[in-house]
């Protein structure tokens, strides 16, 4: 038995006159110990998704179990105690700004009706478990982004829970803050045999920590998989923006089948001549620029072009050649790019 | 400068408009803040949306509100004498200052816990609190500061409000501002009633944004 196991998971939201499918007929399974991340690009449904599986929001067909009990057939003081049952971290961290470290970790456990004096002695636990023992009496506002969501973290486990959702938890640190954060959820997921569900956009977060991902698009499953099967061939397109990391530089790439795509790296002094301009003034034949960047290294211009030549095998290697005189090196590369 | 007897008057006029001013601040708090609190639970975006709830809290609240306080003090009196046997004085005052009060103190309310952040109530759910328990262990708590800043402007504008009802015999600093400034020509006695206002507004305003200072821990 998964679990979590998500059944012909759906949602609709009611805006104005029109209905939004948020979430069409989801599939999805998440064993006891996964660390199991979903991503998507913003607007895909993945909050929605994240928030059915402790039906903070309600599906609207379809069903949510976890360890075997569909949380629909629970009264509303059941599916409180299922909830206690899971935590939750967030992007903004949610911490109550007015109580200070130690009462905002004992706080689920305020709420479950937890002894005072027993509360802080967990909560004191868990400080350890996050490396915050000195910021007891500090308040929110006196934390860093990182060490709020240490917090958020510590609030998240104070009740002991099964399964740990996050919701875009890194997604508001910097990247040595994600990486340390990271790095103690994985912790979490050994020590504690904890079950982490991520949500998130950055594929980094993904092929860091997670063992299986589920790829989300317009609200549809559109790939799942092992994370490293899913980043090497990646099959559907969003997984291969999503491994791109920026939309934009997905290229249409399918119109050019005939011709060939290269690579040219510049070095040092290689930029100087209109190397583009004079191939082009050279073979009397156009030549598709499909990708320019420039990058300061360490004081040093590196340029990476990607062109598209045009159609007919001698010409290609012609022009490879007079490029490859002028010092430069050529990869070819595949329609991905 | 004056006789004991204008001394004894105006300490008991202080004394007057306090206990108009603070017991109906507290009365007012009494049905504002179970009624602000109502107002934001069924607003749409509440924990418990209901419209019908809403609108008619909507509606009374702005009936209310439209109404001028010297006119609804006037328009009270029946009721007032109901309350309390007779519709002049302090604590006569006390009654309409309370039915004016209250709507105000509810939108006061409604709009401090609007302010409190949603997520911080959507991890509140999440942890699997009831809604009585996000009232009162959530929503109360982190919009202490600005509840605390929206009973220091209330107090304010129920001590101005105490002092109107010196027109139609409501007792305190106002009373002694009409009967003698306004009736008599004693502009000296006009002059310190005015000042005393003017001074306890002061203290009232400063103790308050004081306390909502000492207790905010979201700066510092």
């Amino acid at each position: 038995m998964s679990e979590i196991e998500i059944k012909e998971l759906t949602k609709k939201f009611r805006v104005k006159e029109h209905t939004v499918t948020a979430l069409d007929h989801i599939n999805l399974s998440v064993e006891k110990g996964d660390i199991f991340g979903i991503i998507g690009m913003s607007g895909a449904g993945k909050s929605t998704l994240v928030r059915s599986i402790n039906f903070l929001e309600t599906p609207s067909e379809g069903q949510v179990l976890i360890d075997g009990v569909d949380l629909a057939g629970l009264s509303e003081k059941e599916l409180r105690k299922k909830r206690s049952e899971i935590g939750m971290i967030f992007q903004g961290f949610n911490l109550l700004e007015q109580k200070n470290v130690i009462d905002n970790i004992c706080f689920p456990l305020e709420i479950a009706g937890v002894k005072k004096k027993e509360a802080r002695k967990r909560a004191g636990e868990l400080l350890k478990t996050v490396s915050l023992e000195d910021k007891e009496k500090a308040y929110p506002s006196q934390l860093s982004g990182g060490q709020k969501q240490r917090v958020a973290i510590a609030r998240a486990l104070a009740s002991n829970p099964g399964i740990l959702l996050c919701d875009e938890a890194t997604s508001a640190l910097d990247p040595q803050t994600t990486e340390s954060i990271l790095q103690l959820l994985k912790e979490i997921n050994e020590k504690y045999g904890i079950t982490i569900v991520m949500i998130t956009h950055q594929m980094s977060v993904v092929t860091r920590i997670c063992k299986k991902v589920a790829i989300i698009e317009n609200g549809v499953l559109v790939e799942e998989g092992a994370v490293d099967e899913v980043f090497e061939t990646p099959k559907s397109d969003a997984a291969r923006e999503l491994i791109l990391e920026k939309k934009n530089e997905y290229l249409p790439v399918e119109k050019l089948k005939e011709g060939r795509n290269i690579r040219i790296v510049f070095h040092d002094n290689s930029s100087y001549e209109p190397l583009v301009a004079n191939l082009i003034l050279n073979f009397n034949r156009p030549v598709n620029i499909l990708k320019a960047d420039t990058k300061n290294v360490g004081g040093k211009a590196r340029g990476e072009m990607i062109l598209g030549l045009p159609a007919g095998a001698q010409l290609q290697d012609e022009m490879i050649e007079w490029i490859r005189q002028r010092g430069l090196s050529v990869t070819e590369v595949g329609e991905d790019v | 400068m004056f006789d004991e007897k204008t001394i004894q008057m105006i300490l008991e006029g202080i004394r007057d408009t306090l206990y108009m001013t603070l017991v109906s601040t507290f009365f007012g708090y009494v049905i504002g803040l179970p009624f602000g609190i109502v107002l934001k639970v069924t607003r749409k975006d509440g924990l418990r949306p209901n419209k019908i709830i809403y609108g008619i809290g909507d509606f009374i609240c702005n009936i209310i509100r439209s109404v001028p306080f010297l006119i609804l003090l006037i328009l009270l009196i029946p009721f007032t004498r109901m309350v309390v046997g007779k519709s002049y004085g302090s604590t006569a005052t006390i009654v309409p200052l309370v039915i004016c009060a209250a709507p105000y103190i509810a939108r006061v309310v409604e709009s401090s816990l609007n302010e409190v952040d949603a997520g911080v109530i959507e991890a509140a759910r999440a942890m699997g609190a009831s809604d009585l328990q996000i009232i009162f262990k959530v929503l109360l708590v982190e919009a202490k500061v600005s509840l605390l800043n929206g009973a220091t402007i209330t107090t304010g504008i129920l001590l101005g409000y105490s002092a109107m009802s010196g027109t139609v015999g409501g007792g305190g600093l106002g009373d002694i501002a009409v009967r003698y400034g306004y009736y008599r020509w004693q502009t000296d006695i006009m002059v310190i009633t005015v000042l005393l206002l003017i001074a306890i507004f002061q203290i009232i305003q400063n103790l308050g944004s004081f306390i909502a200072a000492r207790t905010d821990h979201r700066k510092r």
